[in-house]
């Protein structure tokens, strides 16, 4: 631990503001899908660079946590790189880029492809919390519509997307309705990443530091992307495997080779990509 | 081999090293001092320290060296080790009316009580560049000192017009304890004091310009520039083991009340109402329009109807703070491409639809 | 005159407060889960080492704090590793720390919290004199897989009954941390009790 940062406090928070942040993450657990405000402090990364997920990370980290950070699902992204080096340098924490051997995952836009188990907790990175924003831009009444969970205004607008596309025209940040009682947004991970949340055996938390809200999904809760009888939710798919790994169960990013129309599609989870590549074995064999 | 984003930390790292090189500029050119930023850049380093909400002018003048001059940038910075500082005590409201005044001007009176000060303004200057000051030749003239000294006595223009009842007072309640935004978040509605405190901290151009459109009819509130003064006040705690106030050390601020008039309502009778400003050292730009925003703000206390963007409390305060906005527009820097491709497949779909239903509509229309 | 001194608090405070913290989140968590918490060297008058844990973990200046009569020797203790402002009043308290889970006040005296801001409502620190997992009561709803039992010695039934009750509440509610000398079990509001 003689590795951290000089003249700062382990992981960077003073104790009080971990408390407070620690009694917030409680509340958030105990009414899942709820946005629970806390008093969100200026952190040396800008705020909308995920300043909520570090604040919830920094105050339940401990010295035995192992720690992984990802962005777009890579752990190599410089996002990702950044967030970890500052975690490393205030808490002198172990980290890594396995999904399976991390305690605490620090996410932005994606859920790891390998399945959590019970005791991991990931944090998701939130730059916008309230899954009501883009049909009511104020708060004191979207609060209202929450305090009644009065949702007329999120199914009207499903219904139309249907009535003038035929599908719910939403790729990412698809809400949820968490319990059976809150519509909440999932942070900006595709829709693809959508049924993970739902009984997941992790524990899920949500920092938005700008915005000043931290909300959770305790494990196993039931987790319901928004849909109609006849049309029911459905994630992307894509024609094509992995052309690293073989996979056709994970998301993939598409990667443009040259300027007339080469396309190449490839993981977005480095991690998961790396442990299945079927050549694998063989390199390890011969290392 | 999909190797675009690997290496992270070096990257990282360079282009560190690339900004402290940038930083420093020709090495041929000596470096600035925190003394020179401090002495020569007195407003901006005013500016950084009235919106990164810390008193601290070797503080303000590092975060400007560091920021490059980039002064958002350095509010930021000292926004972020103002975060980390322990909170000792609460200061006793600052008393204005005994400051130490180096400008007191009025515009609602030819003159009054203690006089006009004009002070170190702009104001009278014609902006002629000057190059004298580029071949850093200019001998600075030495002010003449007046006839005889201010004036102890320098009541605050409300104050006067208090006598006559033809301004309000202030409101009860506003004398009891003041929230503190940067420990508990804003919810709505907020009460005067968070108001003034996120306005303080609130982004001076933003402020310039809302300010600005309830002069030109986005809004109705005939502002007077009641009084501008600026000059030194003292700041006192109550340290709890004493139980009596102490005298910690002594701040510049520029303090503007704005004075509006007021026709009256259902439960108040015409009169004057006020808009408040106040920042730290000589930022009269940004107090005079924090004391313009707060005026239109208080609209719902008045019992005015709220129809102009500067009335709106949650549209206007939400997005006041530099800090905040700057970084939520530039992170959309950070890669976005799980998202996109997510919309990308999504619009591909879309496409193909519109395009299947367009060549079903034209094959029937053949068939007609 | 010998003043008798004040037990300590955490040894680590940045350390030790993380771990008890973590305790309490995975309990919350998982409801009826019963987790052990890490020991005090010393334990304050009045209190099991567990709910001083959670104390120091969680309390400060910023929680006013209600306690019943059993817990009142501790006052002096928890204001000075604490800070926190002890109310007389059930409805300003964001803790109430009853030491005697014989001897409920009465719960409906605590904050529930609004619809706007449910959060609000306060959390229950309940000290029994053992927990049991297995038996008891049977517990639903998020942070559970299936279902789970959980009984306490030294509970008042009223506590079971009064969080069945607040199916009906929700999301209003009381969150309640059970407090056996040395683990803890949750009750979050979102908990689906039935007898």
């Amino acid at each position: 631990m003689s590795a951290t940062l000089e003249g700062y406090n382990f992981a960077y928070l003073d104790e009080q503001t971990k408390r407070m942040i620690r009694r917030a993450v409680l509340k958030a657990v105990a009414i899942p899908g709820y946005q629970v405000p806390f008093g969100s402090r200026e952190m040396p990364l800008p705020y909308g660079w995920g300043t909520g997920g570090i604040q919830v990370t920094a105050s339940i980290i401990g010295a035995d946590d192992v720690l992984k950070v990802i962005d777009q699902g890579a752990d190599d992204t410089t996002n990702a790189v950044s967030i970890r080096r500052f975690f490393r340098r205030t808490a002198g924490v172990a980290t890594t880029t396995r999904t399976e051997e991390a305690t605490l995952i620090q996410t932005r836009h994606r859920i790891p492809e390998t399945p959590l188990r019970e005791g991991q907790i990931l944090v998701y990175q939130v730059p916008i919390p309230e899954p009501l924003r883009w049909l009511e831009p104020r708060e004191t009444e979207t609060r209202k519509m929450h305090a009644f969970a009065d949702y007329g205004i999120m199914h009207v607008k499903l219904y139309e997307d249907i009535a003038r596309f035929g599908r719910i025209a939403t790729g990412y940040n698809y809400p949820v309705m968490v319990n059976g009682r809150y519509i909440m947004s999932p942070s900006p991970i595709p829709k693809f990443d959508n049924p993970k949340m739902d009984r997941n055996p992790a524990l899920q938390l949500f920092g938005a530091g700008r915005e000043k809200r931290i909300y959770a999904v305790p494990p196993y809760t039931r987790v319901e992307s928004l849909d109609f009888e006849d049309h029911p939710f459905e994630i992307e798919r894509w024609e094509r495997a992995c052309a690293l790994c073989g996979s056709t169960e994970s998301f993939l990013d598409e990667v443009v080779m040259d300027d007339r129309g080469g396309r190449m599609f490839v993981c977005s989870d480095t991690d998961y990509c790396e442990s299945h590549r079927p050549d694998r074995s063989e390199q390890e064999a011969a290392e | 081999m999909y190797v675009a984003i690997k290496g992270g930390e070096t990257a990282i790292d360079n282009a560190h090293a690339l900004l402290a090189e940038k930083r420093r500029g020709n090495p041929a050119v000596p470096e600035l001092s925190l003394t020179q930023i401090s002495e020569q850049m007195a407003l901006a380093v005013d500016r950084v320290m009235t919106e990164g909400s810390v008193y601290d002018r070797e503080l303000a003048a590092l975060a400007i060296k560091q920021a490059r001059g980039d002064l958002v940038e350095a509010i930021f910075l000292l926004r972020a080790y103002r975060t980390t500082l322990p909170r000792l005590a609460t200061s006793e409201p600052l008393d204005t009316a005994a400051m130490a005044v180096q400008r007191r001007i009025s515009a609602t009176f030819k003159d009054l009580p203690g006089g006009q000060v004009l002070g170190p303004t702009f104001d009278y200057t014609h902006r002629l560049l000057d190059f004298t000051l580029a071949a850093n030749g200019q001998d600075v003239p030495t002010p003449e000192p007046a006839d005889e000294p201010l004036s102890a006595d320098l009541p605050r223009v409300a104050e006067l017009l208090n006598q006559e009842g033809l301004i309000e007072t202030a409101e009860d309640g506003e004398d009891g304890p003041v929230g503190d935004l940067t420990r508990e978040p804003l919810t709505f509605p907020a009460g005067r004091d968070l108001r003034l405190q996120a306005l303080a901290r609130g982004d001076e151009g933003y402020l310039l310009a809302l300010g600005y459109s309830t002069q030109r009819g986005y809004g109705n509130s005939h502002p007077f520039a009641g009084e501008i003064r600026m000059g030194e006040v003292t700041v006192e705690i109550v340290p709890e083991e004493l139980g009596f106030p102490v005298e910690i050390g002594t701040v510049t601020v520029t303090e503007c009340e704005m004075i509006n008039q007021f026709k009256g309502s259902k439960t108040q009778p015409p009169q004057f109402t006020r808009g408040y400003g106040l920042a730290f050292g000589e930022a009269e730009r940004k107090a005079m329009s924090m004391a313009l925003v707060d005026r239109a703000l208080r609209c719902r206390e008045l019992g005015e109807e709220a129809t102009v963007p500067a009335q709106d409390e949650e549209f206007v305060l939400s997005h006041a703070d530099s800090v905040e906005a700057q970084g939520f527009v530039q992170h959309l820097k950070l890669p976005h491409y799980v998202d996109f491709q997510s919309e990308l497949v999504l619009v591909r779909a879309l496409r193909a639809e519109a395009e299947a239903r367009a060549e079903q509509e034209k094959g029937s229309e053949e068939k007609e | 005159m010998s003043v008798p001194s004040l037990a300590t608090g955490f040894d680590d405070p940045v350390q030790d407060g993380q771990r008890v913290f973590r305790a309490v989140l995975d309990a919350m968590s998982r409801p009826g889960r019963i987790v052990p918490l890490p020991r005090l060297p010393e334990i304050p008058a009045g209190l099991h080492a567990s709910s001083a844990a959670v104390a120091l973990a969680l309390l400060d200046l910023e929680t006013p704090v209600w306690l019943d009569e059993a817990a009142s020797p501790a006052a002096k203790w928890l204001r000075f590793h604490c800070g926190s402002p002890l109310t007389a009043a059930a409805g300003d308290a964001a803790f109430a720390l009853i030491a005697d889970g014989t001897r409920l006040p009465d719960l409906d005296l605590f904050p529930i919290g609004t619809p706007d801001y449910p959060e609000r409502g306060t959390t229950l620190l309940i000290q029994v004199a053992a927990l049991a997992k297995g038996r008891g009561h049977r517990l639903r709803g998020p942070g559970i897989e299936h279902e789970t039992f959980l009984d306490a010695e030294g509970l008042d039934e009223a506590l079971w009954r009064h969080m069945a009750q607040g199916r009906d509440r929700f999301p209003l509610g009381h969150d309640v941390m059970l407090l056996s000398p040395d683990a803890l079990a949750c009750l979050p509001r979102s908990i689906i009790l039935e007898d």
